[in-house]
């Protein structure tokens, strides 16, 4: 796989999802991706750094110090992000939101660790789409029930239908490739510096890593959870218009 | 009608560069929402924090159809689906 670059090293260029190993399961071929890999490492990251604010937090004092406050902050400011937009509905659904939040950014910002992005992956973003998109129609269905939804979908008027279906059908897709395009590109870009640049590229690139990986990432994150409540809320809204 | 190889991966990278001056319109768009933001900043300068993460909104909404232009691109330049 070489691109169309002049530099002779530019055969070197390398971004794409590598396969580590492959295992047949009941006759289909199953391959495990540098993406399951780095999604492992993701996983385990968290649920140890997870374990360790459980165990801080079982022993939390009054005034906090060290490990707590960090956690308080994390904590205080998902609060309040998620209590911002979707108000009364916020405590259904901050579990989801929250975990969401910090899964996300944590797999943005894992390039700084030497790891391929898991959201640079169309596969794991589109699965994120997907949830958020079924949540989104069962709290349609749950809160507007049959007869909301189909004169939602009629509206303005009947013939509309397949315009609005298409609409409907438009966010999931949106939602993973805002998020995919956005990691991708920044993974593109350092993975371009690195290997053309070769020896030039020397501690500036520092600078770069700080845009594409943390202040993109953590936008996209901000982003991707936003528009995913304002959907969540929408759909809850009872009030016919 | 076959062309060789060398040609249609030309012609991809003529189609990556035009396929990306769909980031203009992003870029214009951006720009407007930042100016706009800032405007409101100075008339109301105590609800910052709002129009800061409403700006960031609505610019990450208007990124996409630019990063679709760059999907394209990318695709084009390495992935090669024509040249196979």
């Amino acid at each position: 796989m070489q691109g169309i670059l002049l530099s002779e090293s530019a055969k070197e260029v390398d971004f794409f999802i590598h396969e580590v190993f492959q295992y047949e399961l009941f006759g289909q071929t199953l391959r495990i991706t540098t993406t399951h890999v780095c999604l492992l490492i993701v996983m385990l990251i968290l649920i140890g750094f997870f374990i360790a604010a459980g165990h801080c937090m079982k022993k939390a004092k009054e005034v906090p110090s060290g490990f707590q406050n960090v956690l308080e902050l994390l904590v205080d400011f998902l609060d309040g992000m998620i209590n911002g937009v979707m108000g009364r509905f916020a405590p259904k659904f901050r579990n989801y939101i929250a975990t969401l939040f910090v899964f996300i950014f944590f797999s943005n910002i894992s390039g700084l660790l030497g790891l391929r992005p898991p959201t640079a992956d169309y596969g794991v973003t589109f699965a994120l789409a997907v949830i958020s998109f079924t949540l989104i129609h069962y709290n349609q269905f749950k809160y507007q029930k049959v007869k909301g939804v189909v004169s939602g979908l009629m509206s303005p008027w009947p013939f509309w239908l397949p315009i609005n279906l298409i609409g409907d059908f438009a966010v999931p897709i949106s939602l993973s490739l805002r998020l995919f395009a956005n990691i991708l590109s920044g993974t593109a870009i350092m993975a371009l510096i690195y290997t053309l640049l070769g020896k030039l590229a020397l501690v500036w690139p520092a600078a770069l890593h700080v845009y594409f990986d943390l202040f993109s990432g953590a936008i996209q994150t901000y982003v991707f959870c936003m528009l995913t409540m304002t959907y969540i809320q929408d759909a809850c809204n009872t009030e016919e218009s | 009608m076959e062309f060789n190889t060398e040609f249609i991966k030309g012609c991809s990278a003529i189609g990556a560069g035009l396929a990306l001056i769909a980031g203009i319109g992003p870029g214009v768009g951006q720009g407007i929402a930042a100016g706009h933001a800032a405007s409101a900043v100075g008339r109301n300068p105590g609800a910052k924090s709002e129009i800061t993460s409403t700006m960031l909104l609505g610019q990450a909404v208007a990124e996409t159809t630019g990063l679709y232009g760059l999907l394209i691109g990318i695709i084009l330049l390495f992935v090669q689906p024509l040249a196979k």
